[in-house]
């Protein structure tokens, strides 16, 4: 079966893109998908410290695009996941290097040999954008519960749906459960409401993140985090499973819950 | 749509309908394209076409003779994409546009009309997202929500039946009799005429309100009642 293409975009920066992919790609890869991901922020890339594999770096994607290499050079293969691969994006060259044809192009040769080709998008909706999306067969929308992301995760979307790519399936990262519950924060049903997309899934704040980040091990590896089990319940949704969202609001003991459920009609 | 004639692909653009045909004899294709329009005239009537005809060579008198006949069931032809130079070459003898831009978001979009005053509306069937601008020289009525960051600038009056919650600027021409409705009245800016009102705080309940320029000259919100 041809591999599946999947782009992860979000408008806004900062949102947790590139975060995202490393996790989804990881929990995809940890339940034998064959995975490769592609870092489509030329100029800035980051994908590759988040999976640690930064100094394996010798080729990236321009070099392939240019000619300067095979597509299989400049495939770096995870130091854990053998089923597991990175293209990295150029660090000394901009959004030009590249155009979505150039994208197309080089996805084509690549979905014959995996399961999924997860895109990390860079911020904005240029041509760095335009180039992450041109190959997509789905596109997940990254979105945090502030006002900012979501007016640009929905211009994003507007986007996606002039580009005829359907209005994507939405994250929401980095809900804290318990600012929402205060009426600090938009809830995960406020972001929904505005956005009115589908949901694949709610990531929870989580300071593990962050850490397995600075490590170059994403989280998904950790079995015990909310925000790993979160991504990999993503991944299973990619799969088609259908598995339940996480009740993120356990703050509460058991007489809390207990009392929730009681007051739920 | 797609219909499932072989030789015709009919899809909805977002102005009017895009017609593929492919090469087999014009002759056929010609009579094919009239027969599916007389069997559903409800649905073409009125409506702007955009003809794909690959790479049929066509003249002036097979084109002549096309727009004609889809003028006389109410159909407005007003584009012929083709590979052929001489096809693209007898289109624009004819005045008809050669190609179709995709409408972007980014760009916003200006809706022509002309001899039918400012009582025409614009009706839209969908929600506005961040980014989108709308400008009509009448009335414009939106079926969906219009989200923060999107605009409507309308010389008439512009209701929304759905949620209010980007910016809206009705009479902009001047108009100070012109009015703003909507369902869910939250937006993040109203303007009629020269007046501007900021952010109407969202509310719990919200109901249908009606936005007017009042005796002081300023803007002012009223619950809809019926009647």
């Amino acid at each position: 079966m041809p591999a599946q293409v999947i782009t992860i975009t979000s408008g806004k920066g900062g949102v947790g893109k590139t975060t995202a992919v490393a996790n989804i790609a990881v929990a995809l890869a940890s339940e034998g998908a064959k995975v490769v991901c592609i870092d489509g922020d030329i100029g800035l890339r980051n994908l590759d410290v988040i999976l640690g594999l930064e100094n394996l770096i010798v080729y990236d994607i321009v070099d392939v695009i240019e000619g300067r290499c095979r597509l299989r050079q400049a495939m770096i293969r995870d130091k854990k996941l053998p089923e597991l691969y990175l293209i990295p994006a150029a660090q000394t060259r901009d959004k030009n290097a590249v155009s979505p044809s150039d994208m197309n192009r080089l996805i084509k040769d690549l979905r014959n040999d995996f399961d999924f080709v997860l895109i990390d998008s860079p911020a904005g909706i240029e041509r760095g954008f335009k180039n992450a999306i041109a190959p997509a067969d789905r596109v997940l929308v990254v979105t945090n519960p502030e006002v900012s992301a979501v007016r640009d995760a929905d211009r994003v979307i507007g986007i996606l749906e002039a580009e005829e790519k359907g209005p994507g399936s939405l994250i929401i990262n980095r809900l804290n459960p318990t600012l929402v519950k205060n009426h600090d924060m938009l809830s995960a049903d406020d972001v929904l409401d505005l956005l009115a997309v589908e949901l694949i899934g709610i990531v929870p704040e989580d300071e593990h993140v962050i850490i397995g980040s600075n490590r170059g091990a994403p989280v998904a590896f950790d079995p015990k985090s909310r925000a790993g089990q979160a991504f990999r319940n993503i991944a299973k949704r990619l799969r088609g499973e259908k598995v339940p969202f996480l009740d993120l609001d356990d703050t509460g003991g058991f007489w809390q819950r207990l009392q929730r459920l009681a007051g739920r009609k | 749509m797609t219909e499932t004639n072989s030789l015709i692909q009919i899809k909805g653009l977002r102005d009017g309908l895009l017609v593929s045909l492919d090469d087999a004899p014009w002759e056929e294709q010609r009579v094919a394209l009239l027969t599916q329009v007389d069997g559903q005239p409800a649905f073409f009537q009125g409506a702007r076409l955009a003809l794909d005809v690959a790479s049929q060579v066509l003249h002036v008198n097979e084109l002549v003779d096309l727009r004609d006949k889809l003028s006389e069931r109410g159909i407005f032809l007003w584009a012929v994409i083709s590979e052929s130079p001489t096809t693209e070459k007898t289109a624009q003898l004819l005045g008809l546009a050669t190609r179709i831009s995709k409408p972007r978001p980014e760009e916003g979009r200006k809706f022509a009309v002309e001899d039918l005053g400012e009582e025409t509306a614009l009706f839209l069937h969908r929600t506005l997202r961040s980014g989108t601008r709308i400008e009509f020289v009448g009335h414009v009525v939106i079926l969906g929500d219009v989200n923060p960051g999107a605009e409507i600038v309308a010389e008439g009056n512009v209701m929304v039946w759905g949620r209010l919650r980007g910016m809206v600027h009705a009479g902009a021409k001047g108009n100070r009799k012109a009015m703003i409705c909507a369902l869910d009245l939250s937006p993040t800016q109203l303007r009629i005429a020269d007046e501007v009102s900021a952010a109407i705080r969202p509310q719990e309940h919200p109901r249908p309100e009606i936005v007017r320029i009042n005796k002081d000259g300023k803007l002012q919100a009223e619950l809809w009642s019926p009647g």
